[in-house]
């Protein structure tokens, strides 16, 4: 014990424990310094407009990434997301429109399908579906995350390309069109959604039972185990969860690109996991939180934001992103090994 | 044998860890073509003095000759080009290399980058001939049993020109029949001038196969005899030698009546088989005990002797492969932690940090784990009544933290292991499985966890204690069951219970125990 951490910890006695946030303050701080240059250079960037602009663009790897903190967290890993979430697009589409294709239902302005609701229920119901086959497959037969959510990821997108026979569904109802492209007030609408959902996986990961028994598997499976923990419950649990926010993120992607693909979310795993664990959130798991996530999805979000206001070439753009990563986790860890 | 005969000399070599004084001035040499036997309790030096001599610690004192000339051992490597190498109980071979990949590894023969698979067949077929030990060179090691695996570490030391071979408890896993071939093996090794240091517990073999034996206690010399002028017993004293006084002894934890009293737990016939490496090995051998209210029951035994894994399997942490677990006289189903907790069991395991505690996590968390059902509310863990709780434990235990949220991992030792007792207790336990419950914690934080168990009996909770340090078990127990080799041995009450008893129960095999049996009956 040092002296050092006596000291922080006894100020905070009987509050909040800031200490349990601070592998989640390098990226914040990287964040902060990032909007500073930024606002300097180019004071544009921070217009409530442009503000507004990149949470819209953040909100759908921000839902993606509420999900992936709960999997890493376990010490997994999902990369089938972006797969997930282009069949679940689709799956939304045709149940609005009443089937595939582009010439299964007459003209824009027209909901021949289903309705909106059970597009949305069922976008999701195909995405928590996909979760619990792979939540089932890696806790109960014991195969590695990475190898069945890899097996997910290409087998998703072939049951998308498959269910749509490689066609894209497109133009939807105003209606379909809110939920993504929407506004209320100055807010766009995806972006309350992301940040409502924020809310409540904070609100789960910090304040219940289960949100402990997330860390705690996380943590050190075995104790958890010998402590009376169901591990194979909690480990099924987050990948429902990756999937839930995929469904929801495939629906919402194409109300915003009025069009659901079968190319829609390509690389998104890799964006999301990458925003994660810029956050502070440690692959090994047990450690991070979804403060830091959002901290570390709003980094790469800014970036790309704020240099593309500048004017810098989006192949320049991609050298800075990679370099930022490394250069936020190397943050990261030089203040865990301070503590 | 002096200093410039002997092949092998240590004199005097000292080695303290922070906090723990390991060797003290130990004395050891072993001649060329000699076997010498090394035996001691557990703790006593002999791993830490088996890996001064390999190289993988540095004493800070004393003396080591190899071959008359003073040597310093800088690390494995070097001690390998010294000709020293040693065998590990967990053995280090390559599952997925063949047998002369193994053997060669590092040395491949032939030109730079391509290795000469014929000469390297040719070489390895010549160590395996000549120690006529039967393998196939290209033969996957994943595919050899543990005896041929061992066979494959003795022929890359061989290849090595090894001149002193340790092995540590060589024959732990091996059946009756792989041991002799090994003996054989080790005499043949002896016979070309090898000097073989022998580790094990098992003190009939090492009667029969070593030429003299020398004995560590508490990190310093206990004895050296040749093996002709000695016996089990006197073995057994020299390992145990030290008189009891430094453990105060108190009254039994059970009435008067104390045959009367209920049994709480009852274990009937438990048997367990197959281990990672060896999936015949038996585990538990028809293992039954009873614990009754109140009772401190200990369990004695070398390393491997079953007493973790019988721990385990009563929590349901392990799968049994038949037998009973009767709780308060019925029958408990009990698969799994989450039965065992139900029926009132807790486990505070060996592993502390490995199984008792998610070292990342606060001591907040890890205190109320096990207890969040009763903690929360619509699944929302009530903040206020935890805290209340936790803080309520750290005052009970003088638990030494900052704050509740500090992180486990930064506690010492005894405070981290008042952390997982408190868990336990949070859920009003009936029964309590303590696994050596002071390991690696200091003295003072001995005797405060000693008091606790104390009270934690006399309110009521039966406790299974799990030590190596016998002197503990005897201060503490009502009754002491010893386990070897997975099976009973023998059960000792604390009137009976003596470091001799105790030793000579725990180091009992097989046959011994079958042919004393014989003999009472007869």
């Amino acid at each position: 014990m040092t002296s050092q951490s006596i000291s922080k910890s006894t100020t905070r006695k009987g509050g909040t424990d800031w200490s349990a946030y601070a592998s989640q303050f390098g990226a914040l701080g990287v964040l902060i310094i990032i909007c500073i240059i930024f606002a300097v250079i180019e004071p544009a960037f921070v217009s409530p407009i442009n503000l507004f602009n990149v949470l819209r663009q953040v909100s759908i790897y921000g839902l993606l990434a509420l999900g992936m903190t709960f999997v890493i967290l376990t010490g997994g890993i999902d990369l089938s997301v972006g797969s997930l979430l282009a069949l679940s697009g689709l799956v939304a589409a045709a149940v609005y429109k009443g089937g595939t294709g582009l010439l299964s239902a007459g003209t824009a302005g027209q909901a021949a399908g289903f309705g909106l609701w059970p597009a949305i229920g069922a976008a999701i119901l195909v995405g928590i579906l996909g979760g619990l086959l792979q939540g089932s497959v890696v806790s109960w037969l014991k195969v590695p995350p990475f190898i069945v959510t890899l097996g997910g990821l290409t087998a998703f997108r072939g049951l998308a390309l498959l269910f749509s026979s490689g066609q894209p569904i497109s133009t939807f109802t105003d209606e379909y069109k809110f939920w993504g492209q929407g506004m209320i007030g100055p807010v766009p609408v995806p972006v309350i959604i992301f940040l409502s959902f924020a809310v409540l996986a904070f609100i789960i990961l910090r304040y219940t039972r289960y949100g402990r028994h997330v860390y705690a598997v996380g943590g050190n499976p075995e104790a958890a185990r010998l402590s009376g923990l169901k591990v194979n419950n909690v480990v099924l649990s987050v990948y429902v969860i990756t999937g839930f926010f995929a469904g929801l993120s495939g629906f919402l992607l194409s109300s915003r690109l009025n069009s659901a693909e079968q190319v829609a979310g390509v690389g998104y795993e890799l964006t999301v996991i990458a925003g994660v664990v810029i956050g502070g959130t440690s692959l090994f798991g047990g450690e991070g939180g979804i403060f830091g996530t959002v901290i570390g999805i709003l980094l790469i979000g800014v970036l790309s934001n704020g240099l593309t206001l500048m004017n810098v070439s989006p192949y320049i753009q991609q050298i800075l992103v990679g370099l930022i990563i490394v250069f936020a986790v190397f943050l990261d860890q030089l203040i865990k090994r301070r503590r | 044998m002096d200093k410039h005969s002997a092949l092998l000399w240590m004199e005097d070599v000292s080695k303290s860890f922070p906090g723990v004084q390991a060797l003290q001035n130990v004395s050891l040499h072993v001649g060329a073509g000699e076997i010498l036997g090394l035996i001691g309790q557990n703790g006593a030096g002999k791993s830490t003095l088996m890996k001064i001599l390999s190289g993988v610690y540095m004493p800070d004192s004393g003396e080591i000759l190899l071959g008359g000339e003073p040597i310093q051992i800088h690390n494995p490597h070097h001690a390998q080009e010294l000709g020293i190498s040693i065998i590990y109980q967990e053995l280090n071979l390559m599952p997925n290399l063949s047998v002369m990949e193994n053997i060669f590894v590092g040395r491949e023969p032939g030109l730079p980058l391509f290795v000469s698979r014929s000469k390297l067949e040719r070489q390895t077929r010549a160590i395996l001939d000549r120690m006529r030990m039967h393998l196939r060179p290209t033969a996957l090691v994943r595919s050899l049993s543990v005896a041929e695996q061992q066979m494959v570490e003795i022929a890359k030391a061989i290849s090595r020109d090894v001149r002193v071979l340790i092995m540590d408890e060589p024959t732990s896993a091996l059946s009756e029949t792989e041991v002799e071939t090994l003996f054989d093996i080790i005499r043949q090794l002896r016979d070309s001038g090898v000097a073989v240091i022998f580790i094990s517990h098992r003190l009939e073999e090492v009667l029969h196969i070593c030429d003299r034996v020398t004995v560590l206690r508490d990190g310093a010399n206990a004895g050296d005899v040749a093996v002709k002028a000695t016996s089990r017993e006197e073995l057994i004293r020299m390992m145990v030698g030290r008189p009891l006084d430094q453990f105060f002894h108190r009254d039994s934890h059970l009435d008067e009546s104390g045959n009367s009293a209920d049994t709480v737990l009852e274990a009937r016939g438990i048997s367990r088989r197959g281990t990672a490496l060896n999936p015949d090995a038996v585990v538990l051998d028809n293992v039954s005990l009873a614990l009754k209210r109140g009772e401190i029951l200990g369990l004695a035994g070398l390393v491997g002797a079953g007493r973790t894994e019988l721990a385990r399997v009563i929590f349901g942490a392990d799968k049994r492969s038949s037998g009973e677990i009767w709780i308060e006289g019925r029958p408990a189903k009990i698969q799994s932690p989450v039965d065992a907790i139900k029926h009132g069991i807790g486990l505070v395991p060996e592993d502390r940090k490995g199984q008792g505690l998610i070292l990342k996590l606060a001591v907040r968390v890890n205190m109320t784990l096990a207890n969040l059902d009763k903690l929360s509310s619509l699944d929302f863990v009530q903040q206020g009544a935890e805290r209340r709780v936790v803080d309520d434990y750290i005052q009970r235990f003088e638990i030494r933290t900052p704050s509740p949220e500090q992180r486990v991992v930064n506690l010492s030792g005894g405070n981290q292991q008042k952390v997982v007792i408190s868990k336990w207790l949070m859920l009003n336990p009936k029964i309590l499985i303590m696994d050596e419950p002071t390991r690696g914690i200091d003295v003072g934080a001995k005797s405060e966890i000693y008091e606790l168990m104390h009270e934690l009996a006399s309110q009521g909770i039966s406790i299974i204690m799990i030590s190596s340090e016998f002197p503990e078990l005897i201060a503490m127990c009502d009754r002491i069951i010893c386990l070897a080799e997975g099976r009973v041995t023998g059960e000792v009450t604390r009137e009976e219970a003596t470091l001799e008893t105790l030793m000579h129960y725990c180091t009992l095999r097989e046959q011994v125990v079958a042919s004393e049996e014989g003999s009472a009956a007869a």
